[in-house]
């Protein structure tokens, strides 16, 4: 009794902060999304307005898509690299000292902001910039590729550069707890080594991609700022709608966006805690 | 409320005491107490004044020469557009001077965060531009579309919420800095002259032009646009019914579409960016952006066009809260304001000055004539940082003074279909 009693206690403090700070002022942006608004107040109201103009408005739906897009694209490509990168990290690095120096080298990128990192690429790519000079003065083309930047190649590249570590890092991390004799055997018993990576490794990750993944897809999800530098504001993901709604003092719409966004992160999430489980991985 | 009142208590002791001292000091240090400062010289060193506003305004060598000139500190923040109406209305209490954009004003001021001022102890009240006041230049002239300053300047006792449709003695905001705009080119990439606004969707510049993701300034050049090419006529410009949101957005998402348009810029710096790389070469923009871009040695002009401007102005309103000494401080501050030093500031850098004529006796011969008379500069043209922005024999882009401001087609504005101009502007990005 009083041993449970000190695990409450315990377990209070952070109950105290995930109260305050999480649980208490998302019940705010519910409580908002159905309030009213005009130009420069907002005012305390029961009204479906917000949503029933956010759920058939096309704009939305086009936002949902566009949103969807980037998150399968740039988890897809996330994946590929960071499995590739992971794998060689845990399988052909032999000694421990390689693996941490090489982990090191891939998150020397985080010593700059997240922002920053993404703003270097617009010069790069930019119709005058060094790629196409490049391409130019080697006479691989004769005008300039104007896709390289503001379209969604550039907004999908920014991504996948920023986002490929968090799924490096989880990847890496099951499949050093592979059991190494668990391939030997694979081996002696005649498996080919594609037979040894879709049949052994990959079931063996899966808990580690499950969590690369919810970190990509929450992250490109929740995203305005990445999308709206580098599609130069051509493109709208949900995020933009929202902070665009934001900027525009209109914060009933904007929660009421919110909170259809946060329910459909959390279904997806819903759906892919089923593939792993997260108290036992992390 | 309890609280604001226990604040005007101490404020109004604190001032009666300030008083009280007045007299004893006024013998005992006049000759130390020179210039404009009315507020007793010693109490007035510990005020300091939260003033926020755009990055346009909002200047530390202003706050320096006010701590200088007048002795009290002046404490500077500079935020984009949107982020001052959202700070101005929700947080009232974390400023005391709010300086403002009169379309913004429109929806700032009805919110009751601030106080209008007496303009009987504005001293140069009469050397203020009558475009601030009645909204003409010079007597007659016609009044251009949108939220024309003078329509929102107003109040008809210190306690309305609503705007006076005339001249009044309570003001809304003290004006500071206005200009008119148009679009920045490239002229060494256009290949060809521009004349009027419809030229941004002249099919030759595809992929190649921008305009600003600001809604209400963005479907104010996009009606500039529109009206120029002769698809749309408006009413109201600045005041757009529905049907007329509608077309201007179709026509917008047409050319959004076709590819008309690089990139959409938020920021100042986003719009120098574009143009300095040539990833644009025709786009709407802000005359010291089109400055930031010359001062690169790239070629850029503020090209004048046949339909006229699109102009914006700006004042500094008193936060609500405000009584007391700090009252007196800011009214100290705006005296000081129209009084020259900070026109001629202004006026150097491109904008205009509330009181045009004060402003002359603080720039030299040369500098009046290049930026307000349009005459040829006789010597380098210097910016209030010592860059040389001009040489000898450079004229402004737009001419003088009354030819530009004389030239404004619309204010900037905020619509009364303020709400679906913002959904169908969504809609365009979103497209």
């Amino acid at each position: 009794m009083t041993q449970s009693r000190f695990s409450y206690l315990q377990a209070f403090p952070l109950f105290a902060i995930m109260l305050v700070f999480l649980v208490i002022p998302t019940v705010m942006i519910v409580a908002v999304s159905f309030w009213d608004y005009n130009a420069f107040s907002i005012i305390p109201d029961f009204i479906w307005d917000n949503y029933d103009f956010l759920l058939t408005s096309s704009v939305t739906w086009r936002a949902y898509g566009t949103t969807f897009f980037y998150a399968l694209t740039s988890w897809a490509l996330t994946l590929v690299i960071g499995f590739t990168a992971a794998y060689y990290m845990a399988f052909h690095l032999r000694t421990t000292k390689s693996q941490t120096i090489c982990f090191l080298l891939a998150t020397i990128p985080f010593l700059t902001s997240n922002i920053i990192r993404m703003i270097s690429w617009i010069p790069l790519l930019g119709r005058n910039g060094l790629v196409n000079q490049a391409l130019l003065s080697l006479g691989l083309i004769d005008n300039p590729l104007e896709f390289l930047l503001y379209s969604d190649f550039s907004v999908i590249l920014a991504f996948v550069h920023l986002y490929t570590l968090f799924m490096v890092v989880p990847i890496f991390n099951s499949m050093m707890r592979i059991d190494r004799k668990l391939i030997e055997a694979a081996i002696d018993a005649g498996a080919s080594p594609v037979q040894v990576l879709t049949q052994v490794i990959i079931p063996l990750s899966k808990s580690g991609i499950t969590i690369g993944t919810i970190f990509v897809f929450t992250l490109v999800m929740g995203d305005f700022i990445t999308v709206r530098l580098m599609s130069g504001g051509l493109s709208a993901s949900v995020g933009v709608l929202i902070y665009n709604e934001i900027t525009l003092l209109q914060y009933p719409a904007a929660a009421a966006g919110a909170v259809t966004l946060l329910l459909t992160v959390l279904m997806m999430l819903a759906i892919l805690f089923r593939f792993a489980n997260i108290r036992e991985d992390l | 409320m309890v609280k604001e009142t226990k604040k005007g208590g101490k404020m109004s002791r604190r001032s009666f005491l300030g008083k009280a001292a007045v007299a004893t000091a006024a013998v005992a240090a006049a000759p130390v107490i020179t210039g404009f400062p009315t507020v007793w010289a010693q109490n007035i060193k510990n005020i300091k004044l939260r003033q926020f506003g755009t990055g346009t305004a909002s200047v530390n060598a202003i706050a320096e020469k006010v701590k200088a000139d007048l002795g009290f500190t002046i404490e500077m923040t500079a935020l984009d557009s949107d982020a001052v109406v959202q700070r101005a209305v929700t947080q009232p209490k974390s400023y005391d001077i709010a300086d403002i954009e009169y379309w913004v004003c429109k929806k700032v001021y009805p919110s009751g965060v601030i106080q209008p001022m007496d303009t009987s102890k504005i001293k140069l009240y009469d050397k203020i531009s009558p475009l601030f006041k009645t909204g003409q230049l010079t007597p007659g002239a016609d009044i251009a579309q949108g939220t024309a300053p003078h329509t929102v300047g107003f109040v008809e006792k210190n306690e309305d919420t609503a705007f006076a449709k005339r001249e009044t003695q309570w003001m809304t905001l003290i004006p500071t800095i206005y200009n008119a705009d148009t679009l920045g080119i490239r002229p060494d990439l256009v290949g060809r002259p521009i004349t009027n606004w419809r030229d941004i969707m002249d099919p030759a510049f595809k992929g190649k032009t921008s305009i600003l993701n600001i809604p209400s300034i963005g479907i104010m050049d996009a009606a500039m646009i529109c009206e120029s090419m002769g698809v749309i006529k408006y009413g109201d410009k600045g005041n757009m019914t529905r049907d007329e949101i509608d077309k201007t957005i179709e026509v917008l998402k047409k050319a959004k579409k076709d590819g008309q348009f690089r990139a959409f810029w938020k920021s100042f710096d986003e719009s120098v960016n574009l143009m300095s790389s040539g990833e644009v070469v025709i786009q709407s923009m802000w005359s010291p952006a089109v400055a930031a871009v010359r001062a690169k040695g790239i070629p850029c002009k503020y090209q004048p066009l046949e339909e006229g401007y699109r102009a914006w102005g700006g004042g500094l309103g008193i936060a609500r809260h405000l009584s007391g000494l700090e009252l007196d401080a800011v009214y100290e501050y705006f005296n000081w304001y129209i009084s020259g030093w900070a026109g001629a500031y202004l006026n150097r850098q491109g904008y205009y000055s509330a009181a045009p004529e004060t402003s002359k006796q603080y720039m030299s011969e040369n500098e009046w004539g290049y930026w307000m008379e349009g005459k040829k500069a006789s010597a380098d043209i210097v910016s209030p940082e010592g860059v040389t922005m001009e040489k000898k024999g450079a004229v402004r882009d737009g001419g003088s003074y009354d030819e530009r401001m004389g030239h404004v087609a619309c204010w900037n504005s905020v619509m009364d279909e303020n709400k679906y101009m913002i959904r169908k502007w969504n809609e365009f990005i979103a497209s």
